[in-house]
Formats: C-alpha cells, sequence, structure tokens
C-alpha cells in the first residue's frame, strides 16, 4: 500500500494544482484498482463485472467532483477509500443486496488487485449531456471534449470566463448527480 | 461509457483547487447562519433591553459561553465530517462536555437552594417560549449547514446530519439568549440543553434522507 500511497498522493497533488496530464494518469491508475474492487465485491453476491463499471464509474465522478474534501496533509488512499465504500455501500442499498453477504472493511483490498479489462458501463454519456442545460452543455462540450482553453471557449460560446468554469463545474456536478438517479430508477 | 471517455471528460483542462475550499465554505456558512439568527430573534422576539447593564451581562455571558462553546466545538467537527472517512476522526466526549459542565454546575447551584425556590430556578417565566423558539428557529442555520454539506463529502449520513442539528441548535440558543431574561442556571441547563439535543437528535433522523450524495 505504501509505494502506491506515496506515488498516487503526488499525482493528486498534481491535479490538485490543475495538472492535467498528471491527473490523467491519477485516475488512469485509481479506476483499475476501483474496477478490481467492485469486481472481487460485487462478484460474490453474483452481480456482472458491468455493474462494478457502473460503480467505479459512478466513484470517478464523484472523486472528481468532490475532489476539494481531499486534505493535503493526510494520506490519499484512504481517502479513496472511504468514497468507493460510501457509493459501494449506497449502490448495494440501492439495488436492495443484502450487505451481510458483502466484506466491506479492508482498505487493502483496494489495492490488492488491478483489473485493467474495461467493460463499457450502462451509462450512456452522450445522452446524458443532452439532459443537461444548454450553457452547461455547451461549456463542457468546449473544454471538456474537444479540450479548448476557457478563454477559446468562452469567445465560441459568448460566455465570460468565469461563467465557462462556472458551467462546466456545476455541469460535471449534474452528470454526477443524473448517474446516480438513473441507476436508482 | 468507456471509462477511458470518462477519464478523457474529466481531466482535460482541469481545474485547480483550493486547499483551504472546505473551512472556507463551512465557515462562511456559519457565519451567515448566525447572522440569520440574530437577525430573526431581533425582529420577531427583540433583544432584551437590559443588555448593556452589568449584572444582565454577566448573566447573559455565563449563558452564552455554553452555547457558543457547543457551536466551535460542533463546527470543527462539522468540518471534519465534511470529508470522506471524517467521522473516525470526531470524539462524541468533546462534544457532551459543555453539556455535562452546564448540568454537574445546575446540579449544584440547585443543591445550594432551599427546595421552594426550585420550581422557578428550573421553570422559569418562560420556559415554553424558550422550548418553542429555539428548535424553530434553528430551522434557518440548519438549511445553511445543509446546504453547504452537500457540497462535501461526508461519509457517514447520521453523524454528518447530527452535527449540522448541533451547529444550528447551538446558534438559534446563542440566538435566543439575546432575548431571553430567565437567568438562572438549572433553566439554562434544562431548556437550552434540551431544545439544543432535539435538534442534534433531528439532524441525525433527518442526515441521511437531506445529505446523500
Amino acid at each position: 500500500m505504501t509505494a502506491n500511497e506515496a506515488e498516487l498522493k503526488q499525482l493528486m497533488m498534481a491535479g490538485l494544482e490543475g495538472d492535467s496530464a498528471a491527473y490523467r494518469t491519477l485516475l488512469d491508475r485509481l479506476s483499475r484498482l476501483l474496477r478490481g474492487y467492485f469486481r472481487s465485491r460485487l462478484a460474490r453476491i453474483g452481480r456482472e463485472a458491468t455493474e462494478a463499471e457502473d460503480v467505479m464509474q459512478e466513484v470517478l465522478m464523484a472523486l472528481h467532483t468532490r475532489r476539494h474534501t481531499y486534505d493535503r496533509n493526510e494520506p490519499f488512499m484512504p481517502w479513496v477509500y472511504a468514497i468507493a465504500r460510501y457509493k459501494l455501500i449506497d449502490h448495494l442499498r440501492r439495488t436492495r443486496a443484502a450487505l451481510a453477504n458483502v466484506p466491506l472493511d479492508d482498505a487493502n483490498e483496494l489495492v490488492a488487485r488491478e483489473d485493467n479489462a474495461g467493460a463499457e458501463s450502462r451509462h450512456d454519456l452522450h445522452a446524458l449531456l443532452r439532459e443537461l442545460p444548454d450553457r452547461m452543455r455547451r461549456a463542457i462540450q468546449c473544454v471538456k471534449l474537444e479540450g479548448l482553453s476557457v478563454a477559446e471557449a468562452a469567445a465560441r460560446c459568448g460566455m465570460s470566463e468565469s461563467a465557462v468554469k462556472v458551467n462546466v463545474h456545476r455541469g460535471l456536478k449534474h452528470l454526477a448527480a443524473s448517474i446516480g438517479r438513473e441507476k436508482r430508477t | 461509457m468507456k471509462t477511458d471517455d470518462l477519464i478523457a471528460l474529466l481531466s482535460t483542462n482541469v481545474e485547480a483547487v483550493d486547499r483551504r475550499q472546505v473551512a472556507r465554505e463551512i465557515l462562511a456558512t456559519i457565519a451567515v447562519g448566525a447572522i440569520a439568527v440574530i437577525g430573526v430573534i431581533s425582529v420577531m422576539l427583540g433583544i432584551r433591553a437590559d443588555l448593556l447593564q452589568t449584572e444582565p451581562l454577566m448573566f447573559l455571558l455565563s449563558k452564552l459561553a455554553p452555547a457558543a462553546g457547543i457551536v466551535v466545538v460542533a463546527s470543527v467537527y462539522l468540518m471534519r465530517m465534511a470529508r470522506p472517512g471524517g467521522e473516525e476522526r470526531v470524539a462524541i466526549a468533546w462534544i457532551a462536555l459543555p453539556f455535562v459542565a452546564v448540568m454537574l454546575l445546575a446540579v449544584i447551584r440547585l443543591a445550594f437552594a432551599p427546595a421552594s425556590h426550585w420550581n422557578t430556578m428550573i421553570m422559569g417565566d418562560q420556559w415554553l417560549e424558550c422550548l418553542l423558539s429555539i428548535p424553530i428557529i434553528a430551522v434557518v442555520p440548519f438549511i445553511a449547514v445543509v446546504w453547504v454539506m452537500r457540497r462535501m463529502a461526508p461519509t457517514n449520513l447520521t453523524r454528518a446530519g447530527a452535527l449540522a442539528g448541533l451547529v444550528a441548535g447551538g446558534l438559534s440558543a446563542v440566538g435566543y439568549a439575546l432575548h431571553c431574561t430567565d437567568d438562572s442556571l438549572p433553566f439554562v441547563a434544562l431548556w437550552y440543553g434540551g431544545t439544543i439535543a432535539l435538534c442534534t437528535f433531528a439532524g441525525a433522523k433527518l442526515g441521511p434522507h437531506l445529505l446523500r450524495w
């Protein structure tokens, strides 16, 4: 756990300073760890691999939209694990599984196995984007999908730079929330 | 959706994050809540008129100190609870301390008073007003604190809700103390302590419904 911890924490710190490349590497590494974790947990109650992918993506969204709650003076992986565990319990409750069958309390499990074999989740990004309010969708389209700078996106969408930032931020929170709602229904 | 697509979406042009955001947002919300409470109290109930005379001021401070102490301790814990895994960093004993201290002092005060005075000392003039006002006015800061906590990531919603209720109840009690002229310690211990505990309980019950993310 320690080797992972130091390296991943460093990536997180860089990401929090606005380093996109480090942040992408971090999310990539975390997605594998989380996939392994959720698959092993959910396999025990006979759930499919796509379901683990759903929960893992939901956790990635949560990690991103709530990354300001990470305290940089604290170890990083326990923070990730607390979110993963919270989302897993939430998922199991929503899908009415008996919590007793799924062992929850072992933080080391999170770094025990990586799983690179990604499946497609049931979330449909483009369908979810279509449901967003217009300004948020356009801001995310420009900044997040096409990779334009905030200034370029502001010029194209006819918004101020701070409006672009706010709309990206709110849009991602909307997406995170609708991914959660999607499963609830 | 492929996970790679999601990662690309999240990590493209990522914004820097202010490291003090959690503390700043929570403290600002509590400050707004405190101002709102004082505003509501002064408009609806009125601030007590003898506020600036020495003796009532001393009584007032003896009521404000425990309530303010609760608000301070609860705010610190609320900031911890706002982060994932924060429930492991909260010791109930420190929260109970102001309650226990006031209860003890109240019992000592009663023990030294003749039994015939107990009824007035405990019930005061306005126990019903106190019983109703503190929880009702606490709704205002409670909404504010729940709003800010929904922007955070608490992973124990019952405890986070309880702390939100405790902060709200404490703020409401601080505000109500500016109005209330019942100055006996047993009164404060029972009615202030009881209503703040009630707010905490209500917050614990509401937390899992209101704070889910």
